[in-house]
């Protein structure tokens, strides 16, 4: 078998020693990340504490669908489409102001800046945001309006940014030029152009924005979530059930008109 | 020119459409605007000034305070351990349900058989399970999880493990069915089994998306893990929450600092992998 090379060899094993390497050091960083945690798998699977997992899932079944709980469960949902349309819109307006110095139409010093600042509202999530601004507003659905607006301000901002710098520069100059000021020249010149673009970007962020809603109520700033804190804070579980399918079906409902609304605008019209 | 034109040269030709539209906004919006508690004057209220701004005041300087950077440290590894240890997880969920739900590995696809109502039933729940799975954000399986397993990182991490698994379930099932599942086919034609027709057939065109989707889902988690320490799941976010409950603005910063930082790490880690991957 001298014929055999190493290269033949290795392929023979199906898959290269490197890939080997790669695997063990995963295993082992799974494995090191399992006994740092102090985590027994095995434990989850006996036979006690299946039981209790059963035991513990009973007691959310059945769900509570009596009228005046689901009257609630509505005023909750609607209460949570209003945190994430109130946050994303406020979000687009501060975004565009931001975006105007971010696309360095005020010079260096000031794109510096308002990049920084946009990363930064950025990087903080929305749930950090909340708890913050619990602590500014009080408790209730305009510190999750808030939180949705400081973190969305900062992902759209740079989106916006980017859209402005990427917009052809000519019609405005054409208004300039013939003697418009400028603001007037970036209204009916530069903002037509990239409208559409901004509004997808906005309607984007808005699904994300109702999803993240849902929840921000944990920390007490309003919505489906915050329900659904109280109702497992008073061990309700039929009534926390009820909040869970219905956060559940908000998901699949934006999932399902998005997908919609895409492949519709997919189609070419006519 | 009489000014009569001039005027009339100088209105904006879209204005009437342009009103229509602002006041159709206004009157959808005035509801929305009640509905969410809008009132801007609440940050003003003396008394939110106060605690706010007593808060705001202790971010500078951040607390480095030796013990609690050791006590920050630790919650940081706790984090990572956590985004690994349930990735690993969900991906050990993913696996078998995204094998099931792929249809190329669908014997009955290949010609008319008995088994075909029973595949696509056993798909269809597949589908449904996955959906339960991710539909539900990972912060409410947290807090589930948390009355059942206590307070601490188990209850994060199997959290991860539940949502991520029905994300990288119904992407896995994804990615078997895009890339070229002709040799699969073949080797489901010539008699192999689902299994062997999966390790041979499609693994080794697929195996670099796969891992390369799962390396993306890890960051993604490291970011989940801090969140989900807010409802007591352990790690970063649970100090975060402590500290915050006390006001305590100083050791707040800090954590924000560690956590931007430990953002960056994990985005360089997963950048880094997924190149040497392609």
């Amino acid at each position: 078998m001298s014929a055999t090379t190493l290269a033949e060899r290795r392929g023979a094993l199906g898959i290269c020693v490197y890939c080997w390497g790669a695997i063990a050091c995963l295993l082992a960083v799974v494995w090191a990340s399992f006994a740092y945690l102090a985590l027994d798998v095995s434990r989850l699977f006996t036979r006690e504490s299946a039981g209790y997992m059963l035991d513990f899932i009973a007691r959310f079944f059945p769900p509570d669908l009596s009228a005046a709980f689901l009257r609630r469960i509505a005023q909750g949902t609607l209460e949570t489409l209003a945190i994430s349309a109130v946050g994303t819109l406020l979000a687009a307006l501060a975004g565009l102001l931001l975006a105007l110095p971010a696309s360095g139409r005020l010079g260096p010093v000031f794109k510096a800046v308002t990049r920084f600042a946009l990363n930064f509202l950025r990087s903080v999530p929305e749930l950090v945001w909340a708890a913050l601004m619990v602590l500014a507003a009080g408790l209730g659905p305009f510190a999750g309006t808030l939180a949705l607006a400081l973190h969305t301000s900062g992902v759209l901002g740079r989106l916006f940014a980017e859209s402005l710098e990427n917009a052809p520069p000519e019609p405005a100059r054409a208004l300039v030029e013939s003697g418009a000021a400028p603001a007037l020249a970036f209204v009916y010149a530069t903002l037509p152009l990239i409208t559409p673009q901004l509004i997808a970007y906005s309607l984007y962020r808005w699904e994300m924005n109702i999803r993240m809603a849902t929840v921000l109520g944990f920390v007490g700033a309003g919505g489906l979530g915050q329900m659904l804190y109280y109702e497992l804070s008073l061990l309700h579980e039929p009534q926390a059930c009820t909040v869970i399918i219905a956060m559940l079906a908000l998901v699949v409902v934006v999932d399902a008109v998005s997908a919609w609304v895409r492949r519709r605008q997919m189609r070419p019209a006519g | 020119m009489p000014p009569d034109a001039t005027q009339q040269s100088l209105r904006d030709p879209d204005a009437l459409a342009r009103a229509t539209w602002a006041l159709a906004a206004v009157v959808v919006l005035w509801p929305l605007l009640l509905v969410a508690e809008f009132r801007p004057a609440d940050l003003f209220d003396t008394r939110n000034l106060k605690v706010m701004g007593g808060f705001l005041g202790q971010f500078f300087p951040p607390n480095l305070n030796g013990e609690f950077l050791g006590l920050a440290l630790r919650a940081t590894v706790e984090t990572l351990a956590m985004a690994t240890a349930g990735i690993a997880l969900a991906a050990l969920l993913a696996a078998p349900l995204g094998l099931a739900l792929s249809h190329s590995l669908s014997i009955s696809r290949i010609g008319p058989g008995p088994g075909r109502a029973r595949g696509e039933a056993l798909r269809a729940l597949t589908r449904l399970l996955l959906l339960a799975l991710r539909g539900i954000p990972e912060i409410v399986w947290a807090l589930l999880l948390v009355r059942a397993f206590g307070l601490g990182p188990a209850a994060g991490v199997l959290a991860i493990a539940v949502t991520y698994g029905g994300m990288l379930g119904k992407v896995y099932s994804e990615i078997l069915e895009s890339g070229d599942t002709r040799p699969a086919r073949v080797l489901l034609e010539s008699g192999s089994g689902r299994l062997m027709a999966f390790f041979y057939g499609l693994l080794p065109g697929s195996a670099q998306e796969l891992a390369s989707y799962t390396v993306y889902r890890w960051e993604c988690a490291v970011r989940a893990s801090v969140i989900m320490g807010f409802v007591g799941a352990g790690g970063l976010g649970q100090l975060m929450d402590q500290s915050m409950k006390m006001l305590n603005g100083g050791e707040v910063s800090t954590i924000l600092i560690i956590f931007l930082l430990l953002v960056l790490l994990a985005d360089a880690i997963s950048g880094a992998v997924r190149r040497a991957l392609a």
